[in-house]
């Protein structure tokens, strides 16, 4: 499967996107903005809390097209950090007591720097979040020699698995990726990750297959846990629902399938104001594959850096003058306020 | 006017049905929303058997409704299909269980 971008798709468009999320039909029109619900419940203009997650986006490239991604990332995206942009990163943290660092992509395993990278955030001290789709771990033998690394460097390894079953796994992210993401689930068990005995965090992310809302992270867990242990013998520490944001791949599908109109009400109507209060944008800052800053990685993909009155570029790291800045919504936004909330980190509430 | 007694978009009216009688819709609501929480059954079991009494009860607004509470909460495509097939069994052995009724009263009047 190829990206939208290469296929030259209209939906590759950001610009596009946010069009079709505010005026593809009637329904969305007469839809409420997502700055009048902040209004209702007086946290608008929306603001930081403190920077405490500093995501990095090593890139977009990756082994995988799964159908959902809004990235829209792929094997034929070339767009890659360089080494000077991830020196910036360092000299941005090397002055910041932030205490996350969060490796995203694309496969952030496929940025050549990632290995040199991860050992210089480590050597700050600061607690490093890889995001794994579990599949790269399994092939070129440099990605199979990654989970002894990660252990080295006490990563916490944050894994996408959208389901406890092939057909559904795979149906997302392509066929064979359930069987490859069990083989990795189970490398990463061997050296210790997701063991109560052990201080290496194992934790897996799941994502609806389709147009439907996570349920409650806690059941979901349960199951998760229950299906893997029974079936493979899995173990892990915790699962992150996370909503699907109306975003390039899985907007098309929305689209493609006739459920935008539904899933945006679906969104829009399960508003929760204290989910609201709790949005990663609040404690996260997000850096772009070329040193773009972003409120979120969405907002990234949607080519809306922080608010022009901010440092836009990361080798302009200001970090007071980004706390105090206003963060940049639309309706996408929604997501990321439906239910218990979602997060990189899974239900916000 | 609809021209089919079933429109999709009237299971988001459901909520409205108090507007009629406020005071037993309240009383519904509320036990509705008793049942469906986390008990001696989890939410995601709750689901299944509400998916397949929609199925008993041949309610198309309930079907539409605990398909997608079933995937939210968890279900797989497998779960939901053997619920349906728990409901079918129940339905078709509750019209055959009749048989032994069937049976008596043949007996009864035969010589």
């Amino acid at each position: 499967m190829k990206s939208l971008k290469t296929l030259n798709h209209n939906l590759s468009d950001p610009a596009y996107q946010l069009h079709v999320l505010n005026n593809h039909s009637e329904s969305l029109r007469q839809q409420p903005k997502f700055e009048e619900k902040l209004k209702d419940i007086n946290l608008f203009p929306l603001r930081p809390t403190g920077i405490e997650i500093f995501q990095v986006n090593l890139g977009y490239m990756c082994n995988m097209t799964c159908k959902h991604c809004h990235v829209d990332a792929g094997p034929d995206r070339t767009e890659v950090m360089s080494k000077e942009t991830l020196q910036h990163c360092l000299e941005a943290l090397r002055h910041s007591d932030i205490s996350t660092v969060d490796l995203t992509g694309g496969a952030p395993e496929m940025n050549p720097h990632f290995r040199w990278f991860l050992e210089e955030v480590s050597e700050l001290g600061k607690d490093v979040i890889v995001r794994s789709n579990l599949t790269i771990l399994t092939t070129a033998p440099k990605y199979q020699a990654l989970p002894e690394f990660f252990a080295e460097h006490q990563v916490e390894v944050t894994c996408s698995l959208p389901f406890y079953n092939k057909s559904r796994t795979d149906r997302q992210r392509g066929e064979g990726t359930y069987d490859r993401s069990i083989k990795a689930l189970k490398k990463l068990n061997d050296i210790g990750y997701g063991k109560e005995e052990t201080e290496l965090e194992l934790n897996l992310v799941y994502n609806p297959a389709g147009a439907f809302l996570p349920g409650g992270q806690e059941g979901l867990e349960n199951e998760f846990k229950r299906q893997l242990a029974r079936k493979h013998d899995i173990t892990f520490n915790n699962l992150f629902t996370i909503t699907n944001l109306p975003i390039s791949r899985y907007l098309n599908f929305l689209l493609e399938s006739g459920n935008l109109d539904e899933y945006m009400d679906k969104l829009i109507t399960s508003f929760n104001p204290a989910a609201a209060k709790g949005v990663m944008c609040r404690n996260t800052i997000s850096v772009g594959w070329d040193g773009t800053l972003y409120d979120c990685d969405f907002n990234q993909m949607l080519e809306m850096p922080v608010e022009e009155d901010a440092p836009r570029h990361i080798s302009e790291w200001n970090e007071s003058e980004l706390n105090s800045r206003e963060i940049r919504i639309n309706q996408h936004c929604f997501g990321c306020t439906a239910g218990a909330g979602s997060s990189c980190g899974g239900a916000t509430t | 006017m609809s021209d089919t007694y079933y429109n999709p978009k009237d299971l988001k009216k459901f909520e409205d049905v108090g507007e009629f009688g406020p005071e037993l819709a309240e009383k519904f609501f509320d036990y509705y929303g008793a049942v469906f929480e986390e008990g001696a059954l989890s939410a995601r079991e709750k689901a299944l058997i509400a998916l397949a009494v929609s199925h008993t009860v041949q309610c198309p607004y309930c079907i539409d409704a605990y398909t997608s509470e079933s995937l939210e909460k968890g279900a797989s495509e497998e779960q939901m299909m053997e619920a349906v097939h728990v409901a079918s069994a129940i339905r078709g052995g509750s019209s055959l269980v009749h048989g032994v009724q069937m049976m008596n009263k043949t007996k009864d009047l035969s010589m």
